[in-house]
Formats: C-alpha cells, structure tokens, sequence
C-alpha cells in the first residue's frame, strides 16, 4: 500500500507543474548564469533568474534588488543574521530572540554569542507564542537585530509580527523573521508585516529543496559568509542553484493562487486534531487558532513518542516525535520545553503535517493507526 | 537502508515477552531515566528456598530499545538464582539482541537496573543485604561504566569520556573530556548525575565539562 507522508515541515513533494519549470535547467540551460558581457548561454540563464528574482519580490511585494538566493533555509538564517550582526556591530552588539525558534537560528546566535555579542532569548507563553510587549522589554539601546519566526516548525504558532515590528519605532533595531514553515501558507508581505530581513525556503509547501532566499531591505548592510565570484551582489557568492531557483519562484507564484488549497488543508487539520482529541488522555500542542494550516501536534500521555512514530512507521505512516529517544542530542523537544511542557508531554508528542497531497482517506487512517498503536503502548506502560 | 534496529529487536517491540504485572510480586523496582524520560517497572516472583526467579514480568513506557531489552532480560533472568541474574549485564542483553545502535544502548540500561534493583530490593526485605561500604573511585568508576556514551554504544569509562573521579565530604566532582557545547553533554552529564545521587553517603554530584 502507499505510504502516508505526514512529515511536510520536515520537506515535501514537488509540485509537478514546478518540476516541469525545472526540468529544461537540468539539460537544456546548464550555463552558469553570467553577465551580458559572457556567452549567449549564460546570459539566457541569467535572464532567467532576473526573472526568478522578479517573482520572488513580487510575491513579497518588495524590490527585486532586495532578493538574494541562497541554498535554503538554513543559509539564508545564517546569512541574515550573522550577515548583518557582524556588518553593523559598531552600532550596538544586543540580538533578540526566541526560546522556540529553529535551530539554524537558535545555533547561529549562539556562534554570535561566542563572538562578544549579548543575546536575550525571549520566553514564549504556553501556545509558543511571543508577547510583543516582552519584545519591547528586552530592547537595549544597543539592540541591532531581533529574529522571531513567522510559524513555529514544531507546533505552528503564529507569531504577531506585524504588532512585533511596532513595538520598534524607536529603537535602532530591524526585524528579521524566517518564514519558511508559513510560506505557502500565509500572505508574505515585507512591508505588512513590518520586516526588514527574512528568510524562506518553499520546499514546505512542496517547491523544491536547495533554494532558499534572503530579503535585504534597501540593501541593508550584510556581510557575506563566504569568499568567491561576484554572485548575488556579492552578498552571496557561490554558484545559483538553478534548477531549484526557477523552481522556488515557480512556487511563489503558485502560492499567490492556492486559497482552495489551503481551506482544504486547514479542514483536513481540523478533522484530524478533533478525532485524535477523542482518544482518552490527549492534548493539543500550540495554538488552537493562529495556527499555521498545514500544522497537527498531539501528545498522547503513557504512550513515547519514539514508540509511537516506529509502529506507524511500519504500518506505512511518517510523522515524527519530540521525544529524548528520537532527537539527536537525547533531549526533549526544546520548542516543546519552552512552553513550560513537563518532560512526559514532550516525550509523547507526535507532530504530522500535511500537504496539498494529503487526502481525508489518508488522515483517517493515520487517526485508526494512532488510536490503535497508543493503546498498545498504553497496555504495556508502567505509568498509570 | 532501514531503521537501525535488528530484526530481533523489533519483533521483541512488536509482541514483547513476559509483559504485565505480577500481582503477589515479592520484590518490584521501577527505574526510571529523567534525561530520557523512559521508565520500566520489574516485577519478581522468587522461590525462598533455592532462590531462583520463579516468574518475572515488566511494563515499559519508553522507546523500542527499551522494551526489546526489557523483554530479553526477562527471559534471561526467568528460573536462575538471584546471584545468577544479578550478574546479568547490558552488553549481554545487547549481545542477544544483536546489537543496539550506539545512539540506543542508553536505554537498554534502564532494564538492566531494574532487575539488579528489584532483587537487591528483595535481598533487603529479606535480610540478605551486606553492609554499606564507603563510596571511594573505584565504586564511582563501576557506576560510571553505566553511563553510555551515545556515539560509540559503550560506556564513558571504556571510551575515555572520563578524565577523573573525586570524592570528598560526599561531594562527587566528575571532569569529562566533553565541551558543555557538545551534542550529548547535557544527555551524559545529567545521566552521571542521576546515576551517583542514589550512593547512600554522595550528597552532591558536580560535572564539569572540559572547554578546551
């Protein structure tokens, strides 16, 4: 039978119209996309990824010039944030963050650290979400930066960003947000949500892996990662991953039409958290509301988490857990221990997000196969 | 490549043995791991006579390494002398299993100590106890062999995590040869820990990472 992939926020299925974009950079536009002044090869490549640019930036309804295409997820936080901390030190070395954030930004401000700058970690309430008033208590004179994601990737917590960046009027500092697990999901704005820096990837919301974007408003002072040719403004030097650039802006204008999709999704995420709620014993992790549509996060007390995800896993299910056994480092989900869960919460907790391909067939058998693995856990558990 | 697990691990994870509860049990332990957060629960049954297992269950909540190892020990353990199981180690459980996946050898521990503990449990309520002996390194460095080091599968002694023991006043000082940064610092230094507050005269358990 066919597996049932409920592990989206982790990486997806392209979408087949997206692939059919990519497909000709592959064998067709191979050049290294260069300038006017190279061979006719390159400058059809190039033309290309202006034009990749330009979708990109209209979809976040920014310049183009603003746009800088990295690798993904994780360069792109890297390159925000350490980019712009290192390049605008002089001004002041206080970073803002949050205590439920992705680790390609949680790790980058702990290099950042190392380096002299002081970083506040902000406490988030028990749905994951950030008070904007306790942004405004953190800020210091010399608060440069402040990161705080749109969408949490474990629970789906939709921060106020736009109530954020209003609490910043005085200050010196900008707002950088990864955006990565809402893109598809939520209207990205820059200017709405009141962002001076963001980051995403599309490879969520099935565009595909290996692209990844910077936005830089009004060419903000970064400095670059690496050394190399003058790609990308020279802020991001290295070869353009075509092939998957074409396919991110291909996403994006996807994105900018897919409300169907995402009302089906939503409801497909309601029907399945009220029948897993019905199961004895279970609580919804995150929000009720303000909960990014793709999002399911469930634990199931008396029955690991560990356990739970290797019997559906045979059974033809992916998700995955916040349990000690399955992370690599044997600790608890951290985004789960920042909204003040006891260990057991976090050790049974089961997240499954979906996609455009999840069909109600699928989440109704997922829900059968949940009910069923707890039960057996629960017989066999000392924990009454 | 599949999951990591062996093919006897998960068919002990699909359909465990001697799982349950013995209601007349004479000696039960629970052992239970803060830092991971799985817990097992042993039940024995033993003959006063001859001193052998007559029956022995568990309960698990916790990942599959934990109930296929829990589940192995108590087939080792059934019908021999207490002195017999006592002795029953986790790398023989590991052994019988086929081997666990370095990262997994953690958990398998759990067992192995609640069997240990529900026979000195029961050695206690039948005044079979020795006397107490001082904590001195050598009791330190026995209790340390139980702390796994997640990247080779074996304990911190044998891979050199280790760098010295101490005790004075009932205050334990342990350096390890990892930097507070590293991936399993927090895992190894809080299962150290956990695994020398219960000495009857260690008041207080210090880990110190090695940042250089």
């Amino acid at each position: 039978m066919k597996r049932i992939y409920l592990d989206n926020a982790a990486s997806s299925r392209l979408d087949d119209d997206v692939l059919k974009v990519m497909l000709p950079y592959f064998t067709e536009m191979y050049a290294i996309p260069s300038s006017q002044f190279s061979h006719q090869d390159g400058i059809e490549v190039n033309d290309a990824i202006e034009d990749a640019r330009d979708a990109v930036a209209d979809y976040l309804n920014v310049k183009s010039s603003e746009i800088i295409f990295t690798s993904g997820e994780t360069e792109s936080n890297n390159l925000a944030i350490k980019g712009y901390a290192r390049a605008n030190a002089s001004k002041g070395k206080h970073l803002i963050t949050a205590t439920n954030e992705h680790r390609s930004v949680l790790n980058t401000f702990k290099v950042l650290e190392k380096e002299g700058f002081k970083v506040t970690y902000v406490e988030v309430d028990e749905y994951g979400h950030i008070a904007p008033e306790d942004i405004k208590a953190a800020l210091r004179e010399d608060t440069i930066l402040i990161s705080i994601a749109l969408v949490n990737h474990e629970v789906g917590t939709i921060q106020p960003l736009k109530e954020i960046s209003g609490q910043l009027e005085d200050s010196q500092a900008v707002l950088h947000s990864n955006l990565t697990y809402g893109a598809g999901y939520l209207a990205l704005d820059m200017g709405g949500l009141g962002l001076s820096l963001a980051s995403l990837s599309t490879d969520k919301a099935n565009g595909p892996k290996g692209a990844g974007v910077v936005f830089i408003k009004d060419k903000l002072k970064i400095n670059r990662l690496f050394e190399g040719n003058f790609n990308e403004g020279y802020i991001r030097p290295g070869m353009v991953n075509v092939p998957s650039v074409m396919g991110f802006a291909a996403a994006v204008k996807m994105f900018q039409s897919n409300s169907d999709d995402i009302e089906r999704i939503s409801k497909l995420r309601d029907r399945m958290i009220e029948k897993l709620l019905k199961i004895e014993n279970t609580v919804l992790n995150g929000p009720a509301v303000e909960r990014v549509a793709n999002n399911v996060n469930i634990t199931f007390y008396r029955a690991e988490g560990e356990s739970v995800v290797l019997h559906l896993d045979m059974k033809g299910i992916s998700v995955v857990t916040g349990s000690a056994c399955f992370s690599k480092s044997l600790e608890p989900s951290y985004v789960m221990m920042s909204m003040g869960f006891s260990h057991e919460r976090a050790h049974g907790s089961i997240r499954a997000t979906l996609s455009k391909y999840t069909t109600e067939d699928e989440i109704d058998r997922t829900v059968d196969a949940m009910s069923e693995v707890v039960q057996k856990l629960r017989d066999i558990s000392p924990i009454k | 490549m599949s999951i990591p697990y062996t093919k006897k691990i998960l068919q002990y994870f699909l359909n465990p043995k001697n799982v349950g509860e013995i209601e007349d049990a004479d000696a039960t332990a629970t052992e239970g791991s803060p830092s991971c957060g799985d817990q097992v629960k042993l039940f024995l049954k033993v003959d006063p006579e001859t001193l052998t297992i007559k029956d022995v269950k568990f309960l698990s909540y916790g990942c599959a390494s934990n109930i296929a190892t829990a589940s192995i020990i108590t087939e080792l353990a059934m019908g021999k002398t207490l002195e017999y199981a006592k002795n029953i180690t986790w790398e023989s459980a590991n052994k019988e299993l086929g081997g666990l996946p370095p990262v997994k050898v953690h958990c398998a521990i759990l067992a192995v100590d609640a069997l240990k503990s529900a026979i000195e449990n029961y050695e206690h309520t039948h005044g079979l106890m020795k006397e107490k002996i001082p904590t001195d390194d050598k009791i330190l460095i026995k209790r340390l062999r139980h702390v796994i080091n997640p990247v080779a599968g074996k304990d911190v002694v044998s891979t050199k995590l280790v760098d010295s023991v101490q005790i004075k006043d009932g205050h334990v000082k342990i350096k390890v040869a990892l930097a507070s940064d590293h991936q399993f610092y927090n895992n190894i230094s809080s299962e150290i820990i956990e695994r020398l507050e219960p000495l009857w005269d260690v008041d207080k358990v210090e880990v110190i990472p090695n940042e250089n």
